[in-house]
């Protein structure tokens, strides 16, 4: 035993220092790699958390209930007034009405493409939808305007001009979440449900439509977050307006990002001294408020978003 | 409830490209038929033709004829999604839907047709169809917890139940114990010593063992070369295949020369 055990040690000794052996050359790739990485993230939220902050440092000043649920109907000049409800409203309004017409519109497509479509039609689709994608917002407002022009004569605006001008930008965004979705959607569960005798349309309503529901709801959300925030469209189709309009088919309305816009482009107002109550940088400071309760309903609606995915997506362990 | 089937001149294209020659066989009812054969002789291809399933796949069609119980599949007449109703089918994979709970998923052939059936009789065909697929104890407990959580061979049962749920025929199985280890293999081949008794099954397998338990008759498929269609080389009693078969090749391929 004592005479073994020099020589088991020895040996020992030699695998350890081979497995001590350390690649030098790999560590320090690894190691800068990794700073690589997390420089690279850093510097990608840099500005994104550099915009919410000076968002909200300069937003949460005028951004109150006051503000939330009055409109800028007769306000003028540096009045410590005004709100931002009317553009609220409007852009709930033209961008659910948006979603209205692409939602159906787009998963229809996704689903052609992913359950019948083949041969030439359905590559000529997925072309045009690709061309789709790259329409400048500008184009799509311009589309959109001389559509109803055309209808209803030159210098019509109201809301629904503006929600399918947002539909022409938001329709190739669903086709494609969605047709990723269903495509991620296995083929087992297809010919599972075809092998149980139950016909095509209905596997597609029950079973992959119902598989891929959380995916299609978060590609919805991400079209409806990327049109949300487009100004010049709806500057020339639903135009702009001081007072409430409920109404999508008829009249100007407000919209949140045109609300800004006009905001910051009336600039300082020139108050006199012997002005009471005036406040020189107001609109200024709507401007920001207007871009933070913009965020805070892209927020909601992402929020919204996730609590769905969560309630219908497909449960693995009980 | 079982029927019996006959194939006669069955030719299987995908697009131009002849997959299957002109296979000629009759499945008898009440019993197991077990085909083998090397990869790609198109053993799974036959069988999905038996449920008009290949018919999924695009440019996939046949010419030739199967009957069962006399009547032509293929007629002109036929829906294919009745003929499915008829002969279900059971898959290499587990694949119950991960977005149903264990009892909905034994009810999916009913429900997913947009059918009505009263709480009582959805109770009844959960508890029979489980217990025809020997799982009834192990998940009774626990039906309304998601398929996709039971392990695979459990899942492999669960996916039997479903498709004897909608009270078929003819069963069809393409390796439907390959995914499993050989206790839950075990399992299902019970399962289906069992189930012969009212149904007719067709089960291809790669497992020559696995054939020689289970079946009462065995097909040997084989194909000439990679391009060549694949081809029906002896169908017999799986005793007469196993121990004196006809043909070399299969005397080959049982006794493990290739393949």
């Amino acid at each position: 035993m004592t005479t073994t055990a020099p020589e088991a040690l020895a040996g020992n000794a030699e695998l350890r220092t081979l497995l001590q052996q350390v690649d030098k050359r790999r560590h320090r790739k690894d190691r800068v790699m990794r700073g690589l990485i997390v420089a690279a993230f850093l510097l990608a939220v840099l500005p994104l958390v550099s915009v919410a902050w000076t968002v909200v440092k300069h937003g949460i000043e005028r951004f109150n209930v006051y503000f939330l649920t009055h409109s800028m109907r007769g306000v003028f000049g540096g009045m410590d007034a005004g709100g931002v409800y009317h553009a609220i409203v409007g852009t709930v309004e033209i961008t659910l009405f948006a979603a209205l017409i692409s939602v159906p519109i787009g998963l229809l497509t996704a689903i052609y493409l992913v359950e019948y479509g083949r041969g030439p039609l359905a590559r000529a689709v997925t072309f045009f939808v690709d061309v789709m994608t790259g329409i400048p917002s500008i184009v799509a407002g311009l589309f959109a305007y001389a559509l109803f022009a055309v209808i209803l004569g030159p210098g019509v605006r109201m809301g629904v001009v503006g929600s399918v001008a947002l539909s022409v930008l938001m329709i190739p965004v669903v086709v494609r979440s969605s047709e990723e979705m269903l495509r991620l959607v296995p083929n087992e569960l297809r010919e599972a449900a075809l092998a149980l005798g139950v016909p095509r349309w209905l596997v597609v309503i029950k079973v992959v439509l119902r598989t891929a529901v959380a995916g299609i709801v978060t590609g919805v959300m991400i079209a409806v977050s990327r049109v949300i925030g487009e100004t010049a469209p709806l500057l020339i189709t639903v135009g702009v307006i001081d007072s409430i309009n409920y109404n999508l088919f008829d009249g100007r309305m407000m919209t949140l990002p045109v609300y800004v816009y006009r905001q910051f482009q009336q600039g300082l107002v020139p108050c006199t001294p012997d002005q009471a109550n005036c406040i020189a940088t107001v609109a200024y400071d709507r401007a920001w408020a207007g871009a933070l309760t913009l965020i805070l309903i892209v927020m909601l609606l992402n929020l919204v978003a996730r609590l769905v995915t969560r309630f219908f997506a497909p449960k693995n362990l009980g | 409830m079982a029927q019996r089937i006959d194939v006669k001149d069955l030719n299987i294209f995908y697009r131009d490209f002849k997959a299957v020659a002109d296979i000629e066989m009759a499945v008898e009812p009440r019993s197991v038929t077990a085909f083998i054969g090397p990869s790609g002789c198109g053993k799974s291809t036959f069988l999905r033709t038996l449920n008009r399933m290949h018919e999924v796949i695009p440019g996939a069609h046949v010419q030739g004829s199967v009957t069962m119980d006399g009547v032509d599949l293929y007629g002109n007449d036929i829906d294919p999604v009745a003929v499915r109703r008829q002969v279900g089918m059971v898959f290499q994979r587990p694949n119950p839907f991960p977005t149903m709970s264990i009892a909905e998923n034994v009810l999916a052939g009913v429900r997913l047709n947009n059918k009505r059936i009263s709480k009582g009789d959805a109770q009844d065909m959960v508890e029979q169809s489980l217990q025809g697929a020997n799982l009834w104890n192990e998940v009774k407990d626990r039906l309304d917890r998601p398929g996709s959580g039971l392990s695979g061979g459990q899942q492999q049962r669960l996916c039997i139940a479903r498709a004897i749920a909608v009270k078929p025929q003819v069963l069809l199985m393409d390796e439907p114990c390959s995914a499993l280890d050989p206790i839950s293999t075990l399992a299902i081949e019970d399962l289906i010593a069992e189930l012969k008794a009212q149904y007719t099954i067709v089960i291809v397998t790669h497992n020559m063992q696995q054939a020689a338990r289970v079946s009462d008759r065995t097909a040997f498929f084989n194909l000439a070369g990679t391009g060549q269609p694949g081809r029906l080389i002896e169908i017999d009693d799986t005793a007469t295949i196993f121990s004196s078969p006809r043909e070399q090749a299969t005397e080959d391929y049982i006794s493990g020369r290739f393949g």
